[in-house]
């Protein structure tokens, strides 16, 4: 390895800095920086999805389950959708300012048309029999709602919600990137103009390492709180 | 001789241009186990939908108890289907409780403590009344068909409801497994306070379980009559020897074909 090289840093410089960023408090402000830019990103990014997906909850099972909500809400998730979410950051900045609204409501436009087309789509799916089963049962709409439609659009929501982590990181990371005071993607793009790949490297893999945990951690609740899931394929 | 319990007052089902059924008049004694057979496309299953109050007539009335039949499906209808009977995501238990959890619990739909217990216990008896018992905890998708229907059948009768209606509920099982469940069937029919109208295409399978045949048939079906005239009630025989509802006859020799 070439000790002088000036874009790929060694093991242990890389080690070093690993040292420096995640277990040591900066001297100035008492923080750990790894830390600091990890509960950011992370409090954005789970914000932004967790609003994402109580909304569509709400709107999917309205567009599922009652025709003239389809009727009129339909199109325009599917022309919002379109939108290259990207393009609407600027808009987001001006209008909702450089703080933490903008960068949460960047992540829920961008992952939110997907998953409320998703879910839509996985009620009208359900048998027309099980809806009449339930009413012959005694079920009025809303018992309908809460007892045979609910509880099996619940776990594919997670598995949507699970399957937006990828570009809920993107939103993020963008977002990021242009305006923000710590997180895990403005931290990259700061010392981007350093060649610092001591710090990006290491990033990078932690970022990933997030992903994963977080996706994993996902299936096995799925797996855990919806049993039949599994039973039925 | 009772008033009738169901009755069909020159009942017409149209879609759109096309004819389904026409001129439609009879009526369905309370206790009796009424079975429907034609061909395939000859309107069996729009009647049944028109019972359960999914689709409405065209023109003609049907009237349950005298008053004008509620024009969605209620709970004075229960109904087993070919497929999807049950709710995949519910237990055994849970299926068959489902109607008692609905009728207690109007906001939540469903029933805690004391009064979960009761229906847990209702529900229990009736899952060992179709020959279940053992498996409360199992997922439909862990059953096998055979097993879904009965429990099916189950979870339909715990609201008790006035009429049963099938739909080939046993069209997709095997011969051996099929006259388990008609001997199950007969038993309900005899044992519960029940009014029976079932779909089948099996000749057989009609005149072993009911005391009425009805038989639905296009007279007409030359491709250019086809949407000008629907199917007529074209057969309505008595089951020789009499079946009577709570009067279990001993089995003859095997009848199941």
């Amino acid at each position: 390895m070439n000790a002088n090289d000036k874009l790929l840093p060694s093991l242990a410089t890389m080690a070093d800095t690993v040292a420096r960023m995640a277990f040591s408090a900066d001297p100035r402000t008492g923080e750990v920086q790894l830390w600091v830019d990890t509960s950011a990103s992370l409090f954005r990014l789970l914000t932004g999805l967790g609003i994402a997906a109580a909304l569509t909850l709400l709107i999917g099972l309205v567009v599922g389950m009652l025709p003239v909500a389809r009727a009129a809400l339909a199109p325009v998730i599917d022309v919002v959708s379109m939108v290259p979410p990207l393009a609407l950051l600027p808009i987001l900045f001006i209008t909702l300012g450089l703080g933490e609204v903008s960068k949460i409501t960047l992540i829920v436009i961008g992952v939110m048309p997907v998953m409320v087309r998703d879910l839509a789509g996985r009620v009208l799916e359900l048998p027309r029999e099980q809806i009449v089963k339930a009413q012959t049962l005694g079920a009025s709409s809303w018992q309908v709602a809460i007892r045979v439609v609910l509880p099996q659009a619940l776990p594919r929501l997670i598995t949507s919600f699970r399957l937006q982590l990828g570009p809920a990181w993107l939103f993020l990371i963008a977002a990021e990137a242009i305006s923000a005071e710590a997180g895990l993607g403005y931290r990259i793009f700061l010392v981007r103009r350093f060649l610092a790949m001591d710090v990006i490297f290491p990033y990078v893999v932690w970022i990933t390492f997030l992903a994963v945990v977080m996706s994993w951690g996902l299936e096995r609740l799925r797996a855990r709180a919806f049993p039949w899931v599994e039973l039925g394929q | 001789m009772t008033p009738p319990l169901i009755q069909i007052e020159n009942v017409w089902k149209e879609f759109g241009d096309q004819i389904v059924l026409e001129r439609l008049s009879l009526s369905i004694a309370p206790r009796s186990f009424v079975a429907l057979v034609g061909p395939s496309g000859c309107g069996k299953t729009t009647f049944l939908r028109m019972l359960l109050g999914e689709e409405a007539p065209t023109k003609g009335r049907i009237l349950l108890d005298g008053k004008p039949l509620q024009p969605e499906p209620g709970p004075d209808r229960g109904v087993v289907f070919q497929r999807y009977s049950v709710f995949p995501h519910l237990t055994v238990l849970g299926n068959v409780m489902l109607g008692l959890d609905l009728k207690g619990a109007p906001r939540i739909g469903r029933l805690f403590g004391a009064r979960r217990r009761a229906a847990a216990d209702l529900a229990r008896a009736l899952i060992a009344e179709v020959g279940l018992a053992g498996d409360e905890g199992k997922y439909p998708a862990q059953l096998s068909g055979g097993m879904q229907q009965r429990l099916a059948l189950a979870q339909a009768l715990i609201t008790r409801p006035r009429v049963l209606l099938l739909d080939e509920p046993f069209g997709a099982l095997d011969p051996g497994i099929r006259a388990g469940m008609h001997e199950l069937m007969q038993r309900l029919w005899h044992e519960t306070d029940l009014t029976v109208v079932m779909v089948t295409h099996d000749l057989s399978e009609a005149f072993t379980l009911a005391c009425r045949v009805l038989v639905f048939e296009r007279l007409r079906d030359r491709a250019a009559e086809k949407h000008r005239y629907g199917a007529v009630l074209a057969q309505d025989m008595a089951v020789w020897p009499p079946r009577i509802a709570g009067q279990p006859t001993p089995p003859k020799r095997s009848q199941a074909a």
